[in-house]
């Protein structure tokens, strides 16, 4: 599994990764400017020696912002698929296990969150909350939870009844044992993969929120506010929205190669057999798409 | 066929009640006093108990609920806090310029989607697949609007050759950057999806026996293999569509198109709730819409799947 999984593809996109972690992690340490700082007899600089991504309006220095905005937005986006995935598991858990009502009431509740277009449900979210960082998880959490139950269900679904679960069914295991011990085990590989594609699709959703001032607020740099705030430079400064997008769409990108290599290695299936069963059969094994953030 | 039809229309309506309650209840759940919001700085005490009688807002939320549903089944949305215009004529004014859009984009990117990936999967050499997985790796990577940003500094900024933003009465010239932009990741998706498609399709048993009865080429790719390598292009068409219909919020945004998904933003921004409330409901009813046509859509390709009955 292991050889397949390193593709050329899925080891760029872990060395990309690497690279922008580092980046984003160090950039406090090693950098000589803040991204707070300002200095307004240095502002809206081209890119130079002394900044290399150059500076904005208030002569703060574009490349320590875009690394902390980075920080940000790879917590925001990790929180916001662990609130998902623990969503999920639960609700998908109680539906797949338990089934009947709790079943049918789970899964009609993911239909209508499938409902709504992605970036549409969390603009409305984002609208009436007051704005701030847990907030914004919460809200990018709580869209992505009906992907990971249907993934989660459809899985115990399919465990539910093998001899192994019954046999220690027999032997005498608790719900809770049966489902941590037994059950649960088996469902982890698609939701690493479901995991690590929906990250890309999440820090995508948390720069449109931010373009949009929907979310991370200002001062505090994000990279969606970033290009945002650089638009009206984009004649004489075009470095401002520049370097925010190119690091964010190669973060993206990186999320989606690595995702997409493991998807290949944990699933044997074709991809037109696994987007089939996904739509047809609808157990949300479909791979996650930006699509639909637009 | 009309029983899977049928069988299809009538799991939606389900959904469609659940759309508009989870739209109500967000639209509740604000900290904020919409009408302290819409009076502003200046207000007395009469003017705002005037104002709360008239929106029924000194109603308890049950009661407000059942009169909201009522008022939704009538296709009454309610009108504009800052307008005063009824959102139902706002949204029927919007809704020609964001369909012209969306139908626009939908049709680059499938028709150069599959071109493209058709002839990546017909590309004898191995490396045409991968540059174009590559490629279109990038595409659904970008962000939409910065995207668009490049696009307009690119042909309206630096080369002159297009309008950076603006409605232009729907003219081509105004229309093509936008499209382009909003089009560029379901192309991708699509361009992905044919060549699997196509490669998986060329496999699969049943076009060997077309092969082995003596169909022409041509034969077993237009009946056997496209219809097979369509259904997974339709999906994409399908969300995709049904998502540009309710309103590209960033693509309109950044092109000053004015459109649903603008209506949206500029709503927000003034705290417009009856706008927001009304034009997010419309934009899920008619994803919800789409995708059961899309439903529906696989039976007709695919007539396994109708008389399976469809599944979920």
């Amino acid at each position: 599994m292991r050889a397949r999984a390193a593709g050329p593809g899925t080891a760029a996109g872990l060395a990309g990764l690497a690279v922008i972690a580092a980046a984003v992690l160090l950039a406090g340490a090693v950098l000589p400017h803040g991204p707070l700082e300002m200095d307004l007899s240095r502002s809206l600089q081209p890119p130079s020696g002394a900044h290399l991504f150059g500076t904005d309006a208030f002569g703060r220095d574009v490349l320590a912002r875009v690394l902390h905005g980075g920080r940000v937005s790879l917590a925001v986006g990790l929180v916001a698929r662990s609130i998902a995935l623990l969503l999920g598991l639960a609700a998908g858990t109680a539906a797949g296990y338990f089934g009947g009502r709790t079943d049918a009431l789970v899964m009609r509740l993911a239909d209508v969150t499938f409902a709504f277009p992605t970036l549409l449900l969390l603009i409305a979210i984002m609208a009436v909350v007051t704005p701030g960082l847990w907030a914004l998880c919460a809200a990018l959490g709580a869209v992505g939870w009906a992907a990971m139950a249907r993934l989660v269900r459809g899985q115990i679904l399919a465990v539910r009844e093998r001899e192994y679960v019954q046999a220690a069914r027999a032997a005498g295991a608790g719900h809770l044992r049966l489902i941590a011990r037994y059950i649960l085990p088996q469902c982890l590989s698609p939701l690493i993969v479901v995991f690590t594609l929906g990250l890309g699709m999440t820090i995508m959703a948390e720069a449109s929120l931010s373009f949009l001032g929907l979310g991370v607020q200002p001062p505090a740099p994000s990279w969606g506010g970033m290009i945002a705030a650089g638009i009206p430079f984009m004649r004489t400064a075009p470095w401002l929205t520049l370097f925010p997008g190119l690091v964010l769409t190669a973060t993206i990108l990186a999320f989606n190669l690595v995702g997409d290599g493991l998807r290949d290695a944990l699933d044997p299936r074709s991809p037109l057999a696994r987007r089939r069963a996904g739509r047809v059969a609808g157990d949300g094994a479909a791979p996650a798409r930006a699509g639909g953030v637009r | 066929m009309i029983r899977f039809v049928a069988r299809r229309i009538l799991t939606i309506a389900p959904i469609l009640f659940g759309v508009v309650t989870v739209t109500f209840l967000v639209m509740q759940v604000l900290p904020g006093d919409p009408v302290l919001a819409l009076v502003g700085e200046r207000y007395d005490e009469a003017t705002l108990a005037r104002l709360r009688t008239e929106l029924g807002l000194d109603k308890p939320l049950a009661v407000r609920y059942l009169d909201y549903l009522g008022r939704v089944a009538r296709l009454d949305l309610g009108r504009s806090f800052v307008t005063g215009r009824p959102v139902a004529e706002s949204i029927a004014e919007r809704f020609p310029r964001t369909a012209l859009l969306a139908g626009s984009a939908m049709l680059i990117a499938v028709v150069f989607g599959v071109l493209a990936g058709g002839l990546a999967s017909r590309g004898r050499h191995p490396w045409t697949g991968r540059l174009l997985m590559g490629i279109t790796l990038v595409g659904v990577s970008i962000p939409v609007f910065w995207l668009g940003l490049l696009l307009i500094h690119l042909f309206a900024l630096r080369l002159g050759l297009l309008p950076p933003s603006g409605y232009g009465g729907g003219s081509l010239r105004y229309l093509i950057l936008p499209a382009v932009t909003l089009s560029f990741a379901s192309m991708a998706s699509i361009a992905r999806v044919t060549r699997s498609g196509f490669l998986d399709a060329a496999g699969e048993d049943f076009v060997r026996t077309a092969r082995a009865k003596g169909l022409g080429d041509g034969t077993v790719l237009g009946k056997h293999v496209l219809r097979n390598a369509l259904i997974p292009v339709v999906t994409i068409v399908g969300t995709d569509f049904g998502s540009y219909l309710g309103g590209s919020v960033l693509t309109e945004s950044i092109f000053g198109w004015p459109g649903l998904g603008r209506l949206i933003v500029q709503s927000i921004l003034r705290r417009d709730f009856p706008v927001i409330q009304g034009a997010v409901l419309f934009t899920a009813a008619l994803f919800v819409i789409v995708n059961l046509a899309v439903d529906i859509s696989y039976g007709i390709i695919d007539p396994r799947i109708r008389s399976a009955g469809g599944g979920g």
